[in-house]
């Protein structure tokens, strides 16, 4: 109960800091030295923030889609020649660094958002591929057995059966991709991508904390509010299949 | 699963069936056969002449030919797994020697301005055969000392390429030659940030992680501040620590005496630590309570103190999980290390954002592939040896 007034507490402070920023100036003063200014103007926070939510959402939109299309072709009989390949690029895949997969996509995109995108994308694949794999691969046979002996196409046992069955775990590799991205996309600034990576940046540049802190406390109250948002689908989708919910 | 895969893929098909994967690499080969292998550029911003393999080096067309016979070689789905794996590591070897040729002949005597890069046709090559070795890898199920001796003999590959002077005049090792002196620094500083934080994340984590866990009141308390350290991007906790230590050094007598400073490798260091903190304390935490409570008690029946049973029992018995938590650190730190070079902390990072300002390709990329390297090598060894742990302690409970 008080985790999720806290959570309350935090979604309440986020939305009013990015609505009316200069009224949290005082916050923020002490952290700024020579009067330097202490909420980052040049642009809106509100507007670098619903840009850097809307690459993120759109990488991992995208990475979900991919990630669980391809997870359900490695599964499926014409596809399982894959699977060993599939695991070993997930495992070894996922010890690249996001920085560096970041700074590769540059000379083949150009700055901007394209080169941000795709690493966020490349990246946010690994966690839901591999998540979606563990769900596909361990369900119950007894389940999918007796789909198949009430007579589901094979179409229908992966709608109507085993996706359903899978969703808690893929959600939860979903999370995981969303909450790197958020993260991984304030560097994305560095090539010039429009994200709050901007203000931090600027802070860095300036040596002004203010902008740094706030910067920071954006992206990372963002990141806790995700984070159980997800944790609520994720037990909603689990109770969905009959699953206890685990605490 | 393998008779899965017979009878899905190669039963009804007999001899001449053609493996799926097979294909697979070979439509990415055909794709790097059919793009350029090199740039030649006149300097090292602009972008330069496209150059593909046959054209690019003498007997290029051999090179091409044995690429192709290659991956056509590979497509059969009744080649054994060991033939393919040496097919792979032959493309690989002929790929990176057609660039270093390539660049050899490309580079005009005495220009030090001129680079000749690795372009799309080279990676998507490489990628190629990378996949392909991998591929015939994983299905050899090779044990846990073939793949020790894949590890090194994978790096002693790298190695011989490397010192043999093969790919001494590729843009990359064109870069590395002019700051030899900074490269070596640069690595020096990357290996202290990542193993120095991880360092003290284990001096400091373990015992707060067997404090958690001996003290339950604590476990909630300590766990949600180091969560709530995980949510803050790194690059703002990077910048967080300049004032932090800048003050406490300061301000705070002898600490600047004891190394505390704002400015260098100090805070970059300390930002990696924060951010080891909660996968060594949540993991020691989880191995300790793991241990099954008969043990525990079969322990106590012995006669073992509290402490005894601490050091000798469960410590031991929470290693593999621990040893996970090393490997989760020290890849992520190696990774988040290359931030430093934002900030002045130095390591990789500075070639890759030097590069990125300067839109250097070729700085970048010395920075981004020792960097990728490094972060592969700690992950594959520490998987190795959390696997090597933990079927020792299944074997001998």
């Amino acid at each position: 109960m008080i985790a999720r007034l806290m959570v309350l507490a935090m979604a309440v402070f986020l939305v009013a800091f990015l609505v009316t920023p200069e009224s949290f100036a005082g916050l923020f003063r002490p952290l700024t030295r020579n009067n330097a200014p202490a909420i980052y103007t040049q642009t809106g926070l509100l507007s670098l923030t619903l840009s850097h939510l809307w690459l993120v959402a759109l990488a991992v939109t995208a990475s979900t889609v991919t990630a669980v299309g391809l997870g359900v072709l490695v599964t499926r009989p014409a596809g399982r020649e894959f699977l060993p390949l599939a695991r070993t690029v997930t495992s070894v895949g996922q010890t690249f660094p996001p920085v560096a997969v970041l700074a590769l996509a540059v000379p083949a995109m150009g700055f901007g958002a394209g080169p941000t995108l795709v690493a966020l994308f490349l990246y946010g694949l690994l966690p839901i591929f591999e998540n979606t794999l563990t769900a596909l691969s361990t369900l119950p046979p007894s389940v999918v057995e007796a789909a198949r002996g009430m007579g589901l196409t094979r179409r229908q046992q992966l709608w109507q059966v085993e996706l359903p069955l899978a969703l808690p775990v893929i959600l939860a590799g979903v999370r995981l991709s969303t909450v790197i991205s958020l993260a991984t996309a304030t560097i994305g600034s560095t090539v010039a991508a429009r994200t709050l990576g901007e203000v931090i940046i600027a802070g860095l540049l300036s040596a002004n904390t203010a902008f740094v802190v706030q910067g920071g406390l954006i992206v990372g109250l963002i990141a806790i509010l995700i984070y159980e948002g997800f944790q609520l689908a994720e037990k909603a989708a689990a109770r969905r299949i009959g699953l206890a919910p685990q605490h | 699963m393998t008779d899965l895969q017979i009878s899905a893929t190669g039963g009804t098909a007999g001899r001449f069936a053609l493996s799926r994967t097979g294909l697979l690499f070979a439509a990415l080969g055909a794709a790097g056969l059919a793009l350029p292998l090199v740039q030649f550029k006149p300097n090292r911003i602009v972008l330069g002449d496209a150059l593909w393999l046959p054209g690019a080096l003498p007997f290029g067309w051999l090179a091409a030919a044995l690429i192709a016979c290659a991956l056509f070689a590979a497509l059969p789905q009744r080649l054994s797994h060991g033939l393919r794996l040496a097919l792979a590591v032959a493309g690989l070897v002929i790929t990176l020697a057609s660039l270093g040729l390539a660049a050899k002949g490309l580079m005009p005597e005495g220009n030090r301005m001129a680079r000749v890069a690795p372009a799309a046709g080279f990676w998507l090559l490489f990628l190629a055969f990378a996949l392909m070795a991998a591929d015939a890898l994983a299905r050899m199920r090779p044990g846990l000392k073939t793949r020790w001796a894949v590890l090194a003999g994978g790096i002693l590959l790298v190695g011989l390429a490397l010192g043999s002077g093969l790919l001494d005049q590729t843009s990359v090792m064109v870069e590395y030659a002019a700051r030899a002196d900074l490269f070596g620094r640069s690595l020096r500083q990357h290996l202290l940030l990542a193993f120095g934080s991880l360092g003290m994340a284990l001096v400091v984590g373990l015992p707060l992680g067997i404090l958690a866990f001996q003290v339950p009141a604590l476990r909630r308390a300590v766990l949600s501040v180091l969560n709530l350290l995980q949510t803050i991007p790194s690059l703002a906790l990077f910048g967080i620590m300049i004032p932090l230590f800048g003050w406490v050094a300061a301000n705070i007598p002898g600490a600047a005496q004891l190394g505390v400073a704002g400015i260098g490798i100090f805070p970059a260091l300390m930002a990696l630590f924060f951010y080891s903190l909660l996968p060594v304390v949540s993991n020691t935490l989880v191995g300790l309570t793991s241990v099954a409570p008969e043990v525990r008690d079969a322990a106590f029946g012995l006669g073992m103190t509290r402490g005894q049973v601490l050091a000798r029992v469960q410590l031991p018995l929470a290693l593999p999980v621990v040893l996970a938590a090393v490997r989760i650190v020290l890849v992520q730190n190696i990774g988040l290390a290359v931030i430093a070079g934002l900030i002045g902390g130095g390591g990789f990072g500075t070639f890759v954002f030097q590069g990125l300002n300067q839109t250097a390709m070729d700085l970048i990329l010395l920075g981004a592939l020792p960097t990728i390297f490094l972060a592969l090598i700690a992950g594959i060894a520490l998987d190795l040896s959390v696997e090597a742990l933990s079927r020792r302690g299944r074997s001998a409970p």
